[in-house]
């Protein structure tokens, strides 16, 4: 299921916010190579706000404690701990657009 | 208060109260009015410690976890006694076995499980029952029932070799009974161990008194109205009196039987331990199905009630669990038991490091794939069970030599400390790093101190560990250390030291960090060099700097310091450490509207108001109209001071004035590290100035010391003195043409006293107080350059610089925009 979310222009290049969609909290990035990705908000170490985390490429590093991901694949320092990641992409018209798994419950 | 939601518990035993116990610490007691339905008439109790209430090493009223004063403490309801028959879900109620209902609005199922007993021909009579002598092994009950019986008995049979098994057996023998232990499988506790293991453990018991058959498959229990006897398969028989049936468990699911919740094994439930069919229904314990698991074991339910809790509190919504690495140890009758992960190789490249004594009962056998634990068992000898236990748990590369996993070996004995430290020692204490995960990163394949330090995260947390590591990584190397060229990059994203990149921005003309990743690194962003890059073109141009807020640190975007629950502190400006009955009086109000959890002093004489929402910040800096304290960045931080000359008798030099001058003077300015600045008024040095970025000392006769690269952080370090002035100006002039050379030389993080140590204080002095490089007067030149382009960052309160630069979470798009 697709959900339309924000403007890209809501995300200043190169940083993060944060979404609720259904009764998932996703940090949405927007990249400099104009390139979007969506994650799971919270650091699997400590819980910290990757949305606050610094940018290069698709690395993210989480502002607690410097733990980096990928935020195209949601690879992590160690297999176990990984992000998990939603498909992002910009509509035609500018928008921000993520595929959230289908719950069964409606949003 | 809102109406408290009705949270219903279905099930009384470990899972159910572990998990409510969970939800009050997370303050659940405020969202939900709790009840529990239980079928045995009791408070919770430890069913683990069953066994030792049996052999009568513990009283009933020892195992209990949660008496029945707990339930009225916390505000639960318990119906004890009670059997829910149905969950109806459309009305969203339950019923009970005596047709009372009870309505929810979230129901959590930890209706555990009970003893799977296999089909034995005269195991029950014809009402159901078990024949006399027949029993399970499960509950307190059971125990009270199989202790009342065993009395006078003489030979007992259990059928069963697993864990629960061996204990019951251990039970009976304790009453004096004779006891044989059946087993269908080809050795003993067959979850756990190996053949060869279990072959052992069978002797250990043996000579224990306990008879082992193995291999036997109970077909049919013997005698009329009393226990005679079994009958296997094989058609051999034995003579008992009584049994107990310790075959295995069985989930308990019949509960949601006809509600339509997805049953397999067990109630399959996804990730945050919700059922995949019902939001408002969570199952924990024994009778959950995880991605196919169904755990039997204590601690995958602790794991599981933490993410139900913060789940069903919206503690943190996003909570789930990813499953649970079945690691075990316990004693089975007197004998050490580890068992971890499995307990055969399953793939061709899976190494296989073993040890066997079994005339002492000793056996040791460890799986290992890619160089990692995925299996171990223990038997015997446990001792090197804790430090297996965490590498499986943790999935860390173990050492090269095997031997060291099974063995504590005494290593060769060497001049230098660090050799002779236990591979256990703890060599960083921020990130928890080890000698041995050093070394095991080394043997791994990483062989500098930074890929070590990358790698472990060592030396990643204050730093000050950063010289062992490197030098444990050398010695791990055998000399083979390879240097990484990125240590005398400034950042480690662009290839060039500091002067050679000061020069290319400079001939470049390059403004902004991405014109330095496109024309310094190949176009390739690295997010790690971001700061540091920002910095030092923030220090070069001032404000004709293309400031990209993104490579900036999240303290740096917010002018914040981000806390451990992603909440900030704010510390507003106060020169010299002096307030006002004003100030005071806006702070406190701030911290009563905001609601502020903590206000305390801080080590720089200021006050801080921690655990501020990221929303609230614009409107807190407001209310305060107070500058910013900059006590988040990477930046001149404050200059504490004692009371000077104004009041006290001892003082020699007036320290609070100096320190404002200092503080508006120095305000803002971007650095490769914090500076932290004191003045003392008298060599009593109350405000520790010697042990400062920069420091200043009264002396007798009118004169300042000015002391740099002091430190009493991570690393404690006195300041050298850099000169001595007459004059509060002076004392600025020489500061600041330090402070300016440090900002341009330094590498990124490099503090004062790792400065002034690589380049010595009679370098530092020659440049900066003899101008030995004809520099001084440009130094000057750009620190009030600096000082002019000083601006405010709380004044963005007013006009944010990006899009919702202080927002926490951004609201949907209108749904009448959608599509």
């Amino acid at each position: 299921m697709e959900v339309t979310i924000a403007p890209l222009s809501a995300i200043p290049e190169g940083e993060g916010r944060n979404f609720v969609v259904g009764s998932d909290r996703v940090a949405v990035f927007r990249t400099r190579t104009g390139e979007v990705f969506a994650v799971q908000a919270q650091c699997p170490h400590r819980g910290g706000p990757l949305a606050d985390g610094l940018t290069g490429g698709s690395t993210l590093i989480c502002p607690l404690h410097g733990w980096k991901f990928d935020l195209a694949t949601g690879a992590g320092p160690d297999p176990e701990c990984a992000l998990r990641t939603f498909a992002a992409r910009v509509d035609e018209r500018g928008r921000i657009v993520l595929s959230v798994p289908p719950t069964g419950y409606s949003l | 208060m809102t109406a408290r939601q009705k949270l219903v518990v279905i099930g009384n035993g470990m899972a159910g109260a572990r998990a409510v116990e969970e939800i009050l610490s997370r303050g659940g007691a405020d969202q939900f009015a709790i009840t529990m339905i239980g079928e045995e008439p009791t408070g919770n109790y430890n069913r683990i410690l069953l066994s030792n209430v049996l052999n009568g090493s513990s009283g009933e009223d020892e195992i209990f976890l949660n008496p029945m004063e707990w339930y009225a403490e916390h505000g639960i309801r318990l119906r004890a006694g009670r059997r829910v028959t149905r969950i109806l879900r459309q009305a969203k109620h339950i019923v009970c076995d005596n047709d009372e209902t009870e309505a929810y609005d979230k129901l959590i199922i930890a209706t555990g499980s009970r003893p799977f007993v296999p089909p034995i021909e005269g195991l029950f009579r014809t009402d159901g029952s078990f024949m006399p002598g027949v029993f399970v092994f499960r509950t307190l009950e059971d125990c009270r029932q199989i202790a009342a019986f065993a009395k006078g008995k003489r030979r007992a049979a259990v059928i069963g070799g697993g864990l629960l098994g061996l204990e019951a057996a251990r039970g009976l023998q304790n009453f004096g009974l004779t006891v044989s232990v059946v087993h269908l499988a080809a050795h003993l506790m067959q979850q756990q161990l190996d053949g060869p293991a279990g072959a052992i453990l069978r002797q250990s018991m043996q000579q224990m008194g306990l008879e082992i058959l193995l291999e036997k498959s109970t077909t049919h229990l013997l005698g009329r109205d009393t226990v005679e006897g079994l009958r296997f398969s094989d058609g051999t028989t034995l003579a008992c009196e009584m049994v107990i049936v310790s075959a295995g468990i069985k989930p308990n699911c019949e509960v949601a039987a006809g509600s339509g919740l997805t049953i397999e094994r067990a109630l399959v439930v996804d990730d945050q331990m919700r059922s995949v069919d019902d939001r408002d229904i969570y199952v924990v314990g024994e009778c959950a199905q995880h991605r196919g698991q169904v755990y039997g074991l204590v601690s995958p339910l602790w794991d599981q009630a933490k993410v139900l809790a913060d789940h069903i509190t919206s503690t943190n919504v996003a909570a789930a669990y990813h499953g649970s690495r079945i690691a075990t140890k316990l004693k089975v009758m007197g004998v050490d038991v580890a068992s971890m992960g499995i307990v055969e190789p399953q793939l061709p490249e899976d190494e296989v490091v073993q040890f066997s004594e079994a005339r002492r009962g000793t056996y040791k056998k460890l799986i290992i794939r890619d160089g990692r634990l995925v299996g171990g068992i223990l038997l015997g000898d446990i001792g090197k069970a804790p430090y297996l236990m965490q590498a499986f748990d943790r999935h860390t590369p173990l050492p090269e030599q095997r031997l060291q996993l099974l063995f504590d070996i005494g290593a060769p004995a060497a001049q230098v400390s660090f050799v002779e430290m236990s591979p256990d020692t703890q060599i960083c204490n921020c990130t928890g790093v080890s000698k041995r995960a050093i070394v095991a990163c080394v043997n791994s394949g990483k062989r500098s101190p930074q890929a070590v330090m990358s790698a472990t995260r060592a030396g990643t947390g204050c730093g000050s560990c950063k010289a062992l590591v490197a030098e444990i990584v050398e010695w791990a190397c055998d000399g083979e250390v390879e240097e990484d060229p990125s240590l005398h990059y400034y950042v480690p994203g662009v290839p060039l030291s500091k002067p050679e990149l000061i020069e290319a921005i400079r001939n470049r003309n390059l403004r902004s960090v991405s014109a330095v990743f496109d024309y310094l690194a190949g176009g390739e962003e690295d997010a790690g060099s971001k700061p540091g890059l920002a910095s030092l073109l923030k220090t070069l141009w001032k404000d004709e700097y293309d400031d990209e807020r993104d490579a900036r640190f999240i303290n740096d975007r917010v002018h914040a310091n981000i806390q451990r629950d992603g909440t900030f502190s704010v510390i507003p400006q106060m020169p010299g450490g002096v307030t006002n009955v004003a100030q005071l009086r806006r702070i406190a109000d701030v911290a009563e509207r905001y609601q502020v959890p903590l206000v305390k002093l801080t080590g720089g004489q200021r006050i801080d108001l921690l655990g501020i929402k990221k929303d609230d910040l614009p409107a807190v800096w407001r209310d305060l109209e107070m500058p910013s304290g900059y006590a988040y960045s990477k930046s001149y931080r404050t200059c504490k001071s004692c009371v000077g000359t104004d009041f006290c008798r001892f003082g020699l030099g007036d320290s609070i004035s100096l320190a404002m001058k200092i503080e508006e003077e120095f305000q803002g300015f971007d650095s490769p590290h914090k500076m932290k600045l004191a003045t003392a008024g008298c060599p009593r040095n109350c405000s520790e100035a010697m042990v400062k970025d920069v420091g200043a000392v009264a002396v007798e006769g009118g004169r300042w010391e000015i002391y740099v690269g002091g430190a009493a952080g991570s690393s404690v370090r006195k300041g050298d003195v850099l000169c001595t002035v007459d004059s509060h100006e002076d004392v600025l002039k020489f500061a600041g043409r330090f402070i300016q050379f440090y900002r341009e030389n330094a590498r990124y993080l490099e503090r004062t006293y790792a400065f002034v140590e690589r380049l010595g204080i009679k370098r530092i002095r020659s440049v900066v107080v003899d101008d030995s490089e004809g520099i001084a007067a440009r130094l000057e030149q750009e620190v009030s350059a600096s000082r002019a382009a000083y601006r405010d960052p709380w004044r963005e309160a007013a006009a944010p610089a990006t899009a919702n630069q202080f927002a926490t979470m951004l609201p949907l798009v209108s749904v009448a925009n959608q599509g």
